[in-house]
């Protein structure tokens, strides 16, 4: 499902940043391809997500730009590891949340409510619009916030770990589903599945060390969605040994 | 069984109470037994019924002000970091005062009549209204506020769409507690001077030794009682349908 802008790529620079004395990052770059899948791997409490956060402008700290000149402001959906589907609302005005928010009305919130009804059928929802998300199961509402956040329609997508609460099944149902509806826009996934990159993602970033650092991006061949077959899942492995301690340099030999 | 469960409670507890009566053959100007008590309450339901009347104007007046008053001292504390910083202490501190002891002033100040009542009421239901809302809007979890400024929101926007409503099964627990107290504001203000109203009734009734009558009196305060905090609960249960905490944890 195509942006209705053309998704512009994203610079992020951070001079420096601490949290209580100890330095997080240092003379970071970060680099996020047009229309691209970029993902974000490294080990938990590195700054993965503090990383995401600072391109959705939670955090003050980063330098962002956007290469087309035009202000990031409004151009972001942002997609977290729980579902934050609000409990009081039905699964489709949750969809619509974003524009409620924004106190849109009239002719311009009755065509978003007909793409959120559109984007529920995508994913499966159609026969749940009114259902509360308590009536949902896991794999439901995570579909929903995906779904809510393609509603928002932003060229630019952050997710942070968004299918990490999934069994794995559901997971891999969901990253294809994902992979789909996300093509032609700025992507930025942080997950801690190096399968699940190498799936999804058209560059892999591996963040590490005490301040955190990019490693060099990392491209899998093929277009994403990615079947896990045994080259895959032998990068895989590689990943895993690369995250777990192994000496760095094979990473970029690999691609 | 379990919808016969409160029937069979309260027969019990009355066969009890009869059997006491009977067996300690007290005088009825002490202990009147619940047959003289049910004759009490249907001959004198015209003398009950307008003092009824008043308690019940004032407990609703007093749960509808201080409930209002209440929400919009939390909304106003959530919103206002100013008025965090000065108003909340004085509201902590408030509440070492015990509020029964100004019931008498407030009848010295605003007379026998409704006012005083719905003041003492008001006190009353005031401070746990507004501490549970307030802590319910303090305690949005922080994922739905992230969510909505990444969705450029409005402050006001995240305020009335998600930090309230956030709240408002806190809100709910709030209220339940007000329902139960409101009686007691009323009745402790009736006690210490007033001129109509069951507690008037109950005191009236105790000083002329007509226990049977403090009695139906006591029975028909203990029926609106519950009857006021049914009430509130369905209405919450209906307005509040969702689990008080996010689905997972944030």
């Amino acid at each position: 499902m195509r942006p209705a802008d053309p998704a512009p790529a994203v610079h992020l620079e951070v001079e420096r940043l601490a949290f209580e004395g100890r330095t997080l990052m240092e003379g970071l770059v970060l680099d996020l391809p047009a229309g691209r899948t970029t993902c974000l791997l490294g080990p938990s409490g590195i700054g993965k997500s503090t990383l995401l956060r600072l391109v959705a402008g939670l955090l003050p700290g980063a330098v962002r730009s956007a290469s087309d000149g035009l202000p990031l402001e409004g151009r972001i959906a942002w997609m977290a590891q729980s579902d934050l589907l609000l409990p009081w609302l039905s699964v489709e005005d949750n969809l619509l949340l974003g524009f409620r928010l924004r106190g849109v009305r009239g002719a311009e919130l009755r065509r978003a409510r007909e793409r959120a009804r559109e984007l529920l059928g995508r994913v499966g929802l159609a026969e749940r619009a009114r259902a509360l998300p308590h009536q949902l199961s896991g794999g439901m509402r995570q579909r929903a916030a995906l779904a809510r956040t393609l509603v928002e329609d932003r060229p630019i997508v952050l997710m942070d770990e968004p299918f990490s609460a999934l069994d794995a099944i559901t997971r891999y149902r969901l990253q294809d589903l994902a992979a789909e509806l996300l093509a032609d826009r700025t992507v930025l996934l942080v997950t801690h599945s190096p399968l699940e990159a190498l799936r999804l993602g058209h560059e892999v970033r591996v963040l590490d060390g005490a301040p955190a650092r990019l490693g060099p991006p990392l491209r899998p061949q093929g277009a994403p969605p990615r079947t896990a077959d045994p080259a895959l899942l032998a990068l895989e492995a590689r990943l895993l040994e690369e995250l777990a301690g192994a000496p760095r340099p094979t990473l970029g030999a690999v691609a | 069984m379990s919808r016969l469960r409160p029937l069979l409670i309260a027969l019990g507890l009355l066969a009890a109470w009869q059997a006491l009566t009977w067996a300690t053959g007290v005088p009825p100007y002490i202990l009147p037994d619940p047959l003289r008590v049910a004759r009490a309450l249907w001959g004198r339901a015209d003398l009950i019924l307008p003092h009824a009347a008043t308690t019940a104007l004032e407990i609703l007046s007093g749960l509808a002000i201080g409930t209002a008053l209440g929400s919009a001292s939390a909304l106003l504390l959530a919103a206002s970091r100013r008025a965090r910083e000065w108003v909340l202490p004085m509201l902590v501190v408030s509440q070492a005062l015990p509020v029964f002891a100004l019931a008498p002033l407030l009848v010295l100040w605003l007379g026998y009549g409704l006012p005083s009542k719905v003041a003492m009421a008001v006190l009353i239901i005031y401070f746990p209204v507004t501490a549970a809302f307030f802590d319910g809007l303090r305690r949005t979890p922080e994922g739905w506020i992230e969510l909505a400024r990444v969705m450029d929101a409005r402050p006001a926007a995240i305020l009335w769409r998600i930090r309230v409503p956030a709240a408002l099964p806190a809100f709910a627990s709030g209220l339940r507690v007000a329902a139960a107290v409101a009686p007691i504001g009323a009745i402790v203000g009736e006690w210490v001077g007033s001129s109509s109203g069951l507690g008037y009734l109950m005191l009236h009734a105790n000083a002329r030794m007509q226990t049977d009558l403090l009695f139906a009196s006591l029975f028909v305060l203990c029926l609106m009682a519950l009857f006021l905090w049914y009430a509130v609960d369905r209405l919450l249960r209906r307005f509040v349908a969702w689990p008080s905490e996010p689905l997972h944890p944030i």
